[in-house]
């Protein structure tokens, strides 16, 4: 539609275009964002579909082949047998589970977190802001990973407590984001309006703070996901996290590792699952951020 | 600078104290005692054992005794390496990691500063586009997922380096590259972002305009701010370094205190966790606190108040 077109008279209701419409519109320009959000949208529905699609059983042993066999296209094997005789691509698939569940859950407690911690400092300000902030300062300057391996070391290696403990350890960004976020907003009309109306301070953080910070919440939602996924890789690759009979993309990738001599297809299979799901997820989150807050570039 | 010093240092203690206790009051929160997996022993012995080990005292006791260990350098006995105390280990340990930690901060920074210079200077170029995706790469992809490749393709397929072990120079190679790329890859977005920030603005186009030739208008003027984020960057990234270790250790088995790390977590050796857990806290903060200064140093914008 040419500018010419459009007049009063034929178009009463002018379409304002929302931060959200924008943010599509640019986010939908970015070929590499858009193409992982593809991509990572088909590794979501292959895992969490796998046991829809008349595949084998994860736990489906097959005696008439090697262990660690190389890929054999006729019996449906794509990626090869596992140690013990198992379809190791249905095991990736169902490993891609745990360990997209792992970056869901994880990351929605640290979002929890995050949020309430850095909406309150930023709201109240002063000393309490200074005394929150303090403390994430120091937990900055922890080497985490330490303490959640510990974590696993003593309590035992239950996957709630994996999920609880990365959750818990990655809020620090969030809370800092935030906070910056709703010091810009606080001092703002409309919140003045608020208080002088005599909303609540609770009231006005949860419905009017924490809905204005969205945008850059959604944005380091999507660059906290494959963190989080990489920290349960890690810790499980270790053999210190997600336990047998389960599997996540850590565990497959640390078996393969040991035996890549022998069945180097296993180690490339499912450490290009890992790299791309990460890969996928980091383009998605870039490409949100450019849409979202053009001025940050 | 003095007052900057001791701001800092106070802002240091505190966090340490904080990753000690820690440590020290979720390992005393484990069900079961360290000996509690061993063979059932006489009672007596048992009470032996405790006191040999001080756990039959109160347990701010037991923290106050931890804590003055510590700063005679002493972490306590290991409970599965006998013969050996957790302190042993890790001053044993520690030079091999140091030494890899080292070179790969080293490398990453010339690396990765470099790179991302260039990609600054040549924006909306191919060579931008190339580094950047290929350092998103570097990003994503794990080092546990990067050691194993490189081993499997320069190691094991072409012969060309040694895939585990410690002590000759070709030993370095593959595990630096595999603890390095990350950092590289980050380092490289760090300071292509602040140079292109930075070669926009006001004083860089005054240099130009006196006609001060381009070559020294980036070296002089350019670099100096470009780099700043890059510092305070080093604190996170060394901590990557140090997390990074504890893989790359492993897969290559060297001997450093991120192996010792993995088998004492395997092997539920309270003490040896604790005591690398206490150790990488301090050397983090350490390097946190070098980098805030270091920062102070070449920004001259922190007025040291």
């Amino acid at each position: 539609m040419s500018v010419a077109d459009i007049t009063l008279a034929s178009q009463p209701e002018v379409k304002g275009r929302s931060l959200w419409a924008d943010a599509r519109h640019r986010f939908l320009r970015n070929k590499a964002a858009v193409s992982s959000l593809v991509i990572f949208c088909i590794i979501v529905i292959a895992c969490f579909g796998a046991p829809y699609f008349g595949l084998r059983a994860p736990d489906d042993i097959n005696w008439e082949l090697e262990s660690w066999g190389p890929p054999n296209l006729e019996l449906g094997y794509w990626l090869g047998t596992d140690g013990n005789n198992r379809d190791l691509f249905v095991r990736l698939l169902y490993g891609g589970q745990v360990s997209l569940l792992v970056g869901f859950t994880a990351t929605m407690v640290s979002l929890v977190i995050g949020v309430i911690w850095g909406a309150t400092a930023g709201f109240l300000g002063g000393r309490v802001d200074g005394f929150m902030m303090r403390i994430v300062d120091i937990l900055y300057s922890i080497p985490f990973i330490f303490f959640v391996i510990m974590l696993t070391v003593v309590f035992g290696r239950h996957i709630t407590l994996i999920y609880i403990a990365i959750g818990a350890v990655s809020w620090l960004d969030m809370a800092r984001i935030v906070r910056g976020q709703t010091i810009s907003i606080r001092r703002r009309e409309f919140i003045e309006a608020a208080e002088a109306s005599g909303v609540s301070r609770w009231r006005i953080i949860t419905r009017h703070i924490i809905p204005n910070c969205l945008g850059p919440v959604v944005v380091y939602v999507t660059l906290t996901v494959p963190n989080v996924i990489l920290i349960e890789s890690f810790i499980s690759f270790l053999g210190m996290g997600v336990q047998e009979p389960d599997s996540s993309w850590g565990t497959l990738v640390s078996e393969a590792a040991v035996v890549m001599e022998i069945a180097p297809w296993a180690i490339i299979g499912t450490g290009s699952m890992l790299a791309i799901t990460l890969l996928s997820l980091n383009f998605i989150g870039d490409g949100l951020r450019d849409a979202l807050d053009p001025r940050d570039r | 600078m003095l007052h900057y010093v001791m701001r800092r240092l106070g802002g240091a203690i505190p966090t340490l104290l904080i990753i000690i206790a820690g440590a020290f009051f979720m390992m005393r929160l484990a069900p079961g005692g360290p000996f509690a997996r061993e063979r059932r022993v006489p009672p007596e012995v048992e009470a032996n054992l405790l006191k040999a080990y001080h756990l039959d005292e109160p347990l701010w006791q037991q923290f106050l005794r931890y804590l003055n260990g510590l700063l005679h350098g002493d972490f306590g006995p290991s409970f599965k390496y006998k013969d050996f105390s957790v302190a042993d280990l890790i001053f044993g340990g520690f030079p091999v990691s140091l030494q890899l930690g080292g070179m790969a901060i080293l490398l990453a920074l010339v690396i990765g500063i470099s790179l991302g210079i260039w990609a600054a200077l040549r924006q909306n170029t191919w060579v931008d586009y190339a580094s950047m995706s290929v350092s998103m790469v570097g990003i994503a992809v794990p080092n546990f997922v990067v050691a194993p490749i490189l081993t499997l393709v320069i190691g094991l397929q072409l012969q060309l380096l040694p895939v585990g072990g410690w002590g000759q120079p070709g030993h370095y190679v593959l595990p630096v590259i595999a603890l390095c790329l990350p950092q590289i890859a980050a380092i490289a977005r760090l300071t292509r972002a602040s140079m292109i920030e930075v070669l926009s603005s006001n004083y860089v186009r005054t240099a130009r305009a006196k006609g001060l030739p381009a070559r020294l208008t980036i070296s002089r003027h350019a670099i100096r701010a470009a780099i700043l984020p890059v510092v305070s960057y080093l604190g996170p990234a060394i901590a990557n370094i140090i997390t990074g270790s504890v893989v790359v250790e492993q897969i290559f088995s060297i001997p450093g205190i991120g192996r010792y790390f993995v088998q004492g977590s395997l092997n539920r050796d309270y003490t040896l966790v604790m005591g690398v857990t206490v150790f990488y806290g301090a050397l983090v903060i350490l390097c946190n606190l070098i980098a805030d200064l270091l920062y102070g140093v070449l920004d001259p914008k922190v007025r040291y108040d």
